[in-house]
C-alpha cells in the first residue's frame, strides 16, 4: 500500500505519481490521506489500480476516470467521476450533485444519497445509488443505466434518450418524455447484475423501470410545450 | 396606372412596406406553414457596425514606414505561456475556428487541418468530438470541451495541443445547438453515442459547472488531468466582455477567444443569431480593458473571431489589442463553399450562391457541409487544404502590408493610434477618433 499526503505533498504530487502508474504496475494499492475536501483529486487515471481516499473530497474526484476504482470514504462533492470511461467509483457517504455527468462508462456507487443532477447527459456510465437522487437527475441522459434504491426528485430523466432508469422508491415526478415502462426478463437480470456488481442486496422485482417515450426525437410542433 | 381607373383618378406608385418587407413577410409564410422557427447555419448577415468602418492612417512625416519587400515584419504569435508548460506557438495570428465533424464531414476537418498546418497555424475541434483525420493532418489540434460533451474522452484530451472551454458562440450567446437527423450517419451517431436519424440538442450550459468559481476549479481538473502541460483557453460570446475576459482571467485562462454576431453557426434558430450577441467591433475593447485592467493583456492572449474575412480585419483586430483571430465562415468559403460554380444547384435547393445557409440539412453542393457519401465525394481534401492554405497566406501578406505601411515590425506593434473611424458608430465602438477629428464618442474628458 502506497500512501499519498495531499496536505503534505500537495494535489500535483499526488495526481503526477497516480499518473505515472502503467498498465503494468505492480503498485496496485493507494491510499489518500489528509484529502481535506480537495478539488480534482485522483481524477484522469488509466491504470489498473485501487485509490482510496480517506475523507471527503471536493469537485471532480476521478473525474474522467479510465481502469482505476476510486474508493473515497467520506461525501463526495460536485462532478464526482464526471466523463468516467470505465473502472469504479464507490462513495461511502453522500454524493453532491452532477455526480457522473457525461459518464461514458464504468460504474459509480454510492451508498448514501446523490444531490441534484446525477447522472446527467449520461453516455454509458452505471450508477447505483443506494439512497435518494435529487431532482433533474439523468436530464439528456443518452445511455447507460441509474438504478436508485430509494426515491427520486423532480423531472427524473427529462429530454433523455436511451438511457434506463430503475428506481425501487417513489419518483416525484418524470421529466419531460420520461414514461415508466415494462419490466421484462432482460431488466431485471440487468438490474441484478448491477446490484451485484455494486454490492447491494435488493429486489430487483421491486424496482420500477422508465425510459424516453421517444416523442422528442424529431422536431414536431404539437409537441413544442414539452421543449 | 390611372388608364385602368374608370374614373379617371390618379393611383399612387405600389409602395411596400418598410417594416413588412419581402424577407419578412416570407418569413411569416415560412413559419405559418411550418409551425417551426427557421433554423440555419452562419452568422447574423444584418449590416452591423464593423472593421470595414475604420481606416489605417498609414505612414507620413510623424512616422515611417517600413520597406515592403526588404524590412521583415514579424507575424507569430504565442499562446497560453501563462500556466501551460507547452504553450502553443504559432506562424501566424490566424486560427481555425471550432467546427464539429458532424457539422462538416470528414474530409472537410481533414482539410482545415491541412491548410492550417501548412500555414503554420492550429485549427480547432467542434461538438463532435476529435477525428483521426483531423488529428493526423493538424500539428496544432485544440480540442474543444463544449457542454454536450459528445465524443469527450481523456484520451483526445491528453492528444491535443490545447483546450477551448467553450462557454458560448457569437452566434448564439446563451444558445446550444440542433443537428438534424438527416446528419446523424452512423458515424457521427457512433460518436455522438446517439440514436441514428434523432435531432440531436447540444446542451447550453456546461453538466457540471456553472459560474466563475467553478469554471476555476473545472480548469485545474483539465489542467491536472493534462499535467499542465497545454494551455487553456476559454470561449466566451460577444455577451458581456468586459466581465466575461475579467472572469475567464480569474478562473485561470491562458486565452480568451472571443466570438462577435457575425461568427458562424452549424445550426441554430435565426432569431437566435440576428437578434442576440453583440457585433465583433463593439466587443474587443471592453475584452482589452479587462486584460488591462487585470494586468494581463498580452499575458493571456485574446483570440478574436466574428466576420473576419481579409488581412484588413486581421490588422485592425490586432491594432485594436487581439494576439489572434480565429476564422470559420471565411475558411469554408476559401474550401469552396457557397461556390457559384455550384449554382444550378443551389437554385434546386430553392437559395443562390453565397446565401446558402441550411448546412444543418445536409445537402450542400460543395460536400463541406454534409454527411452524404455522394456530396462528400465531390470535395477533395488535398486540393481544400491547398486552397485555405493560400488564403491564410494570402490575409498574413495583407496584414503585413498594413502594419509596414504603419512602420510595425511586427503584427502585434499595430495600435489603435493608428486607425481612425468612418462613422460615429465605429468610432465609438473601437474608441478611436472618427476621421478628421481627435474625438470619438465616450472619449474621457469630452463630456460625451
Amino acid at each position: 500500500m502506497q500512501t499519498l499526503d495531499l496536505q503534505e505533498i500537495g494535489l500535483r504530487q499526488v495526481n503526477a505519481q497516480l499518473h505515472a502508474q502503467s498498465e503494468t504496475t505492480n503498485q496496485t494499492a493507494w491510499e489518500i490521506v489528509n484529502p481535506k475536501g480537495a478539488h480534482a483529486i485522483a481524477c484522469g487515471l488509466n491504470a489498473p489500480i485501487e485509490v482510496t481516499v480517506k475523507g471527503s473530497t471536493g469537485y471532480y474526484c476521478a473525474g474522467m476516470n479510465q481502469q482505476a476504482t476510486v474508493n473515497i470514504d467520506g461525501s463526495a462533492g460536485p462532478g464526482t467521476g464526471e466523463n468516467i470511461m470505465s473502472g469504479k467509483i464507490v462513495i461511502e457517504g453522500d454524493a453532491s450533485q452532477y455526480l457522473g455527468a457525461t459518464g461514458h462508462g464504468g460504474l459509480i456507487v454510492v451508498k448514501g444519497n446523490a444531490s441534484s443532477r446525477c447522472g446527467i447527459s449520461m453516455k454509458g456510465v452505471n450508477i447505483v445509488v443506494q439512497g435518494n437522487i435529487g431532482h433533474m437527475s439523468a436530464f439528456m441522459g443518452q445511455s447507460g443505466n441509474l438504478v436508485v434504491c430509494g426515491d427520486a426528485g423532480d423531472a427524473l430523466g427529462d429530454s433523455c434518450y436511451e438511457a434506463r432508469f430503475f428506481v425501487r422508491g417513489s419518483v416525484k415526478s418524470l421529466g419531460a418524455d420520461c414514461i415508466k415502462k415494462e419490466m421484462r426478463p432482460e431488466h431485471l437480470e440487468l438490474l441484478k447484475s448491477l446490484l451485484d456488481e455494486a454490492g447491494i442486496d435488493a429486489d430487483p422485482s421491486e424496482f420500477t423501470r422508465y425510459g424516453s417515450a421517444r416523442n422528442l426525437y424529431n422536431f414536431d410542433v404539437d409537441n413544442a410545450a414539452a421543449y | 396606372m390611372n388608364k385602368h381607373d374608370p374614373r379617371g383618378i390618379p393611383h399612387t406608385t405600389p409602395r411596400q412596406s418598410a417594416t413588412f418587407t419581402q424577407d419578412i413577410n416570407s418569413d411569416i409564410r415560412r413559419a405559418a406553414a411550418t409551425g417551426i422557427y427557421d433554423i440555419r447555419g452562419g452568422g447574423a448577415k444584418r449590416k452591423v457596425p464593423s472593421f470595414d468602418d475604420l481606416l489605417f492612417m498609414g505612414a507620413s512625416i510623424s512616422r515611417y514606414p517600413l520597406e515592403g519587400y526588404r524590412e521583415k515584419c514579424e507575424t507569430s504569435v504565442t499562446i497560453g505561456g501563462l500556466h501551460a508548460e507547452n504553450p502553443i506557438e504559432l506562424d501566424i495570428p490566424i486560427t481555425i475556428a471550432g467546427m464539429s465533424f458532424g457539422a462538416l464531414s470528414g474530409p472537410a476537418k481533414e482539410a482545415l487541418g491541412r491548410g492550417a498546418s501548412a500555414a503554420g497555424t492550429s485549427t480547432t475541434t467542434g461538438d463532435g468530438g476529435m477525428t483521426p483525420e483531423e488529428r493526423g493532418h493538424s500539428t496544432k489540434l485544440v480540442y474543444q470541451y463544449l457542454p454536450s460533451r459528445y465524443g469527450m474522452n481523456p484520451d483526445d484530451l491528453r492528444k491535443a495541443d490545447a483546450i477551448e472551454i467553450v462557454v458560448g458562440q457569437g452566434a448564439k450567446p446563451g444558445g446550444g445547438g440542433m443537428l438534424l437527423g438527416q446528419k446523424i450517419s452512423d458515424r457521427v451517431a457512433e460518436m455522438r453515442n446517439l440514436p441514428k436519424g434523432i435531432d440531436q440538442r447540444s446542451a447550453c450550459r456546461h453538466p457540471d459547472w456553472t459560474g466563475p468559481d467553478d469554471l476555476e476549479i473545472k480548469i485545474l481538473e483539465l489542467r491536472e488531468i493534462t499535467g499542465w502541460k497545454v494551455p487553456i483557453y476559454v470561449k466566451v460570446a460577444g455577451a458581456r466582455p468586459y466581465y466575461d475576459t475579467t472572469l475567464a482571467i480569474k478562473a485561470g485562462a491562458d486565452a480568451v477567444v472571443l466570438d462577435g454576431m457575425q461568427g458562424g453557426t452549424a445550426a441554430t434558430q435565426d432569431v437566435f443569431i440576428e437578434h442576440v450577441g453583440q457585433p465583433t467591433l463593439a466587443i474587443i475593447r471592453p475584452a482589452v480593458q479587462a486584460l488591462q485592467d487585470q494586468g494581463m493583456h498580452r499575458k493571456v492572449q485574446l483570440i478574436l473571431s466574428g466576420g473576419i474575412r481579409s488581412g484588413a480585419d486581421v490588422a485592425k483586430a490586432m491594432a485594436l489589442g487581439a494576439d489572434a483571430v480565429a476564422i470559420g465562415t471565411a475558411a469554408l468559403i476559401a474550401l469552396g463553399d457557397n461556390d457559384p460554380k455550384w449554382e444550378a444547384e443551389y437554385n434546386k435547393l430553392g437559395t443562390t450562391a453565397g446565401a446558402y445557409d441550411d448546412w444543418h440539412e445536409g445537402q450542400d453542393p460543395a460536400g463541406i457541409t454534409t454527411q452524404d457519401p455522394e456530396l462528400m465525394a465531390r470535395f477533395d481534401p488535398v486540393e481544400g487544404g491547398r486552397r485555405l492554405r493560400n488564403y491564410l497566406k494570402v490575409m498574413t501578406l495583407e496584414a503585413q502590408t498594413i502594419a509596414r505601411a504603419c512602420g510595425k515590425n511586427h503584427l502585434h506593434n499595430l495600435e489603435p493610434e493608428d486607425l481612425v473611424a468612418l462613422t460615429m458608430e465605429a468610432a465609438a465602438m473601437a474608441r478611436v477618433p472618427l476621421a478628421g477629428t481627435d474625438w470619438y464618442p465616450g472619449k474621457p474628458g469630452t463630456g460625451f
